[in-house]
């Protein structure tokens, strides 16, 4: 049994080294998903790149659809878009019958 | 533990070629997948048929895990499998690295001893990925919370067990839905030390409050009289009641901004109050007469413009 921890960070910027890391992937498979507008890093050159807030948790996502799903970028992009499109309508659904 | 029928989960007949399989395997996989399915157990659902997949579609390992037969009519949770079951089958061992682990019947009976003949140098343990549930309330305070992982572990023997271990981790103050929180150290472990474990962060669903980023959203009931005359009314924060002031004539549907009451950060989030003008139920003689007065005394028609 290991010993507890608390040291915690919060993970807010991961260069597109550790954003690999992170996804398990390759940096063509992350430039290409740029390439998609699925994220969009701060910095101009791919070795300046920052990826910060949700882009983090859409390039784990994406990673898991491509995977899983066996879903090329640009299906993947398209998933995206839809899955979150999705959640906002139901967001709202839930309101709206919140209110009923 | 108990065993699994992998034919089942995938509702395919045992006498099912690699093609059947793999078309079975794919529909479950895009119904079930967490990303796209938010059931509850969507995920618990996707594990099996990920699991199950990663047996059948491997000939060798298919051929032994036939070989275990049927389920024995043994009692729930209490499965063994017959000793040297594997003898004379040469599947390759282990499963997707880095992913969290299956059930104790793939762990003990297929990825047994798989870490040991990884490479030859010391390496260093894969990243752990999970999810940690959090409440509005401990992100806007930051809470300190013991999360239970289950790891495949590789005794001395070769044989693999599965193993809970507890850790507790400081949920920061802040901390919004979709942002990840790095545990060094407390990923998968290795010979030249161990990996991270990241988790992602999610909200328990909140009976008042809709997070949308650092941003709350919630319904905020108001009398009639407190929507024509304006004033202050209270109304819930995570981090207590505060005073809203209305303006004079407020309509349901309006939205009240609360800058900086959202979840904390620089900058913090605001809280939308969306009002919903509630009329109270006449059950006495004066309400009646109340409501009758300003049918009579009010030049009202809601419907003017229909």
């Amino acid at each position: 049994m290991k010993k507890s921890t608390k040291s915690v960070e919060v993970v807010d910027a991961l260069s597109l080294k550790d954003l690999c890391q992170f996804c398990q992937a390759d940096e063509a498979w992350v430039i290409e998903l740029v390439e998609h507008g699925v994220l969009s890093p701060i910095g101009g050159q791919p070795l300046n790149w920052q990826f910060v807030g949700t882009n983090i948790v859409r390039a784990k996502k994406a990673r898991r659809l491509n995977r899983d799903l066996g879903i090329n970028t640009a299906g993947v992009a398209l998933v995206l878009e839809l899955l979150e499109e999705r959640d906002a309508v139901l967001r709202r659904l839930a309101q709206y019958e919140a209110q009923t | 533990m108990d065993y699994k029928d992998y034919y089942k989960i995938l509702g395919v007949q045992k006498d099912a070629d690699a093609d059947t399989i793999k078309k079975a395997f794919r529909k479950a996989a895009r119904k079930y997948h967490p990303d796209v399915n938010t059931d509850a157990g969507a995920d618990a659902r996707f594990k099996d048929v990920s699991e199950a997949y990663e047996v059948l579609k491997d000939p060798e390992r298919r051929a032994a895990y036939d070989d275990l037969g049927r389920e024995p009519k043994f009692d729930k949770g209490r499965y063994q499998p017959p000793p040297g079951w594997n003898d004379g089958f040469a599947f390759s061992e282990g499963g997707p690295q880095g992913q969290e682990p299956f059930s104790d019947f793939f762990e003990t009976l297929f990825r047994r001893s798989a870490e040991h003949n990884a490479g030859m140098r010391p390496q260093q343990g894969a990243d752990s990925h999970g999810r940690i549930e959090v409440s509005i309330e401990d992100a806007y305070r930051g809470a300190d919370r013991v999360l239970t992982l289950r790891a495949p572990v590789v005794g001395p023997d070769g044989q693999v067990t599965v193993q809970e271990r507890n850790i507790s981790v400081h949920v920061p103050k802040g901390i919004i839905a979709g942002q990840h929180i790095r545990l060094p150290g407390q990923g998968h472990a290795g010979e030249a030390g161990a990996g991270d474990l990241f988790l992602e962060v999610t909200f328990a669903p909140h009976p008042v409050f809709h997070p949308d980023g650092q941003d709350l959203y919630l319904d905020l009931p108001i009398a009639p009289w407190e929507a024509a005359l304006g004033g202050h009314v209270v109304m819930p924060t995570p981090d207590g009641k505060v005073d809203l002031r209305i303006p004079k004539n407020a309509r349901t549907g309006q939205k009240m901004r609360l800058k900086g009451k959202g979840l904390p950060g620089p900058p913090a989030g605001d809280i939308y109050a969306t009002l919903k003008i509630i009329n109270p139920k006449v059950e006495t003689e004066e309400a009646r007469a109340f409501f009758e007065q300003m049918a009579r005394e009010l030049a009202f028609d809601p419907r003017a413009h229909l």
